[in-house]
């Protein structure tokens, strides 16, 4: 199988500490994969890697088909190459409609002048309600964001990136505050969404992990320690020194 | 398409409206055109008032909407005012110094006449030769266009170097002051080609309108900074209306979630930098012909801080704020600095409002700040929007809106 995301051998050190160390990854191209590990594991940091935020000090990042070297591109130019991006805690536009936040995201064209004479046809439109069917904002979409309870917000968050209609989805712990209902929508909607494409889904939390049910990457100290399915690592002893048994 | 905008913005209509009402209003109560019950020179502070209107927009846009908290496009505003000023200076003098040479017996040749003229003009700052860069003051047409070309090419160049460095915030807004700053030193000089700390004067008289009253000429500008800045608003409107909007104002709350959609945040601001440029420009060379008078103090950062007190006192984001808000500081400045304002005798003390006027400003700035963060333009929205306060209660109360910088 070729893979979608391909890295290898990165390092990148803040002064001194290394955060990722001789890290090497790669994911297909509909594949769901969990990424656990302990705080300052390089988790955060291989997102940075990935989605541009970050230059690696060495090592190759491909992504695509045919492979493409990311290392050269901008944030802007990764994002509309199709890598799409969720963060820890909820960033959508507060002070804008939901409706808003959703057609700024879809997959149209993004230089200024043709935003300046985007008009939102029907087809958008549809998108945009089908979209907000999926998330189950259906009967938000006129309401400001910023009104949004914590979990209508993360999903928000995820619509956007599914009208991006990215390859690849970065999502940084999802779960986080959520309640157990909102938890399974999201595993649900998570699910769907890599029926189709890669996701990959960092998460602090085991049993969310274990509900997603899907293969496993534990990082330690910058590079990967384990890799299997959940029960694989969750049996792997030095998982379970560094990590779950701490 | 126009039309359908203007039904989904109510505003706009109603600002439309008011700004054609109070433009016929002036007209009818000038000495030029109608009764005579206000001034002259109160006609054209009511035409600079618009024209401070129109830069305001400008500054609302690239601030209140965009976040950046740019302390240079007073400097714009100035550049178009010069620009605009070489055209009238040169050629009002090319008609006097004619007139003055008709009665030698010789008829004067070309270069006798840009020679005189390059005296009357230069004299002051103790030269003759005429400086390269009015070469085309004597073609309306190419210093109109440099209006719109000389601010807009050095918020080009200025931006496109900022931005792409990613400098945001208040690094940005002291990097916007110190090329303000930089200009107007520049300007003060003597062999800047712009007369020095003189500046350009005179621009009231309209080369081919002499025999013209100013009476007349106020009115023409007054329509014509009515016009400017009835097109200024519906442009920022139209802008702000639609998905560019949303982008620009995504940009101000959220800079690196806009770059994770895929957008170039940095040409976005390039854009709004530029634009918002070309916009102070027009309206500087609107204010500086009712003026008169035009000098590089016009340009010092004060006045940019100034704008963004106005805008900020009017309420950012809104467009209408930021008319509010310049029109009533504007004239309030002008009454109270003007020795027009009664002064106040406390027996041991007089207030005189020619100095305490700015302490007034501060304080009305904090009033502001405490008891209408949103500005006077957000006690608007809350007067308009109270019948129909019946919206769903958020699920959770709603963060505190987010104070950019």
């Amino acid at each position: 199988m070729s893979s979608l995301l391909e890295v290898a051998g990165v390092s990148v050190a803040f002064d001194g500490f290394k955060a990722i160390n001789d890290l090497s990854f790669e994911i297909g191209a509909a594949e769901l994969r969990a990424i656990i590990g302990p705080n300052g594991a390089g988790k955060t940091t291989f997102m940075d890697i990935v989605t541009g935020k970050t230059r690696p000090d060495s090592g190759r990042v491909d992504y695509g088909e045919p492979p493409a070297s990311l290392l050269r591109m901008s944030e802007s130019e990764i994002a509309r190459a199709g890598i799409g991006r969720k963060f820890q805690r909820p960033t959508v536009f507060e002070q804008q409609s939901v409706r808003d936040n959703l057609t700024m995201a879809l997959d149209n064209a993004r230089d200024p002048l043709s935003v300046v004479f985007y008009r939102p046809f029907a087809t958008d439109m549809d998108r945009v309600a089908e979209l907000a069917r999926e998330i189950g904002l259906a009967d938000q979409l006129n309401r400001m964001a910023g009104e949004l309870a914590h979990g209508q917000k993360q999903w928000l968050e995820i619509g956007m990136l599914l009208a991006q209609d990215p390859k690849l989805l970065l999502v940084d712990e999802p779960a986080a505050g959520m309640t157990l209902d909102e938890r399974e929508h999201t595993t649900d909607l998570l699910k769907r969404a890599a029926e189709t494409r890669a996701v990959i889904v960092v998460e602090h939390d085991m049993e969310f992990v274990r509900r997603l049910n899907c293969k496993v990457t534990v990082l330690h100290e910058g590079s990967v320690l384990a890799e299997g399915s959940i029960d694989h690592v969750t049996g792997h002893q030095q998982v379970i020194d560094v990590y779950l048994g701490r | 398409m126009e039309r359908t905008f203007l039904i989904r913005h109510p505003s706009v209509m109603i600002f439309i409206a008011l700004l054609a009402l109070f433009t016929l209003g002036a007209t009818i109560l000038s000495e030029g055109f109608g009764i005579g019950l206000i001034s002259t020179s109160f006609v054209k502070t009511l035409g600079k008032t618009l024209c401070l209107c129109l830069v305001a927009i400008a500054m609302d846009l690239v601030w209140g909407y965009c976040g950046i908290l740019s302390l240079g496009h007073f400097a714009f505003f100035g550049l178009g005012g010069y620009m605009i000023g070489m055209w009238l200076m040169y050629e009002r003098t090319k008609g006097i110094v004619v007139d003055q040479l008709a009665a030698a017996q010789l008829p004067p040749t070309p270069e006798e006449v840009r020679e005189a003229i390059g005296a009357q003009i230069f004299g002051v700052v103790g030269g003759s030769e005429i400086p390269t860069i009015w070469m085309f003051a004597d073609s309306l047409i190419i210093q109109l266009a440099l209006v719109v070309l000389v601010p807009g090419l050095l918020a080009l160049v200025f931006g496109w170097l900022a931005f792409r460095s990613r400098v945001t915030g208040v690094y940005l807004s002291i990097l916007t002051q110190a090329m303000t700053l930089a200009l107007s030193l520049y300007l003060f000089q003597n062999d800047s080609g712009l007369r020095g700390n003189n500046g350009l004067s005179g621009l009231q008289n309209i080369p081919g309108a002499e025999n013209i009253s100013q009476d007349v000429v106020s009115v023409w500008f007054l329509w014509a900074s009515a016009l400017a800045l009835g097109a200024g608003y519906l442009l920022a409107a139209w802008l702000v209306a639609g998905k560019f909007g949303n982008v620009v104002r995504g940009i101000r709350d959220d800079e690196a979630r806009v770059r994770f959609l895929g957008y170039n945040v940095e040409a976005y601001k390039l854009v709004v930098f530029t634009l918002t440029a070309v916009i102070a420009g027009i309206a500087g060379a609107l204010y500086y012909p009712q003026a008169g008078i035009i000098n590089p103090a016009e340009i010092a950062p004060i006045a940019s801080i100034y704008l963004a007190v106005w805008v900020a006192i009017g309420g950012r984001g809104r467009l209408y704020g930021a008319v509010i808000g310049a029109a009533l500081v504007s004239l309030l400045s002008t009454w109270f600095t003007s020795g027009r304002a009664p002064d106040i005798p406390l027996g041991f003390y007089t207030i005189e409002w020619v100095d305490w006027w700015l302490v007034l400003l501060g304080f009305g700035f904090v009033l502001v700040t405490l008891f209408a963060p949103q500005g006077l333009g957000g006690l608007v929205d809350r007067l308009v929007r109270n019948p129909r306060a019946a919206r769903p209660q958020p699920a959770r109360p709603p963060q505190s809106a987010k104070e950019p910088a």
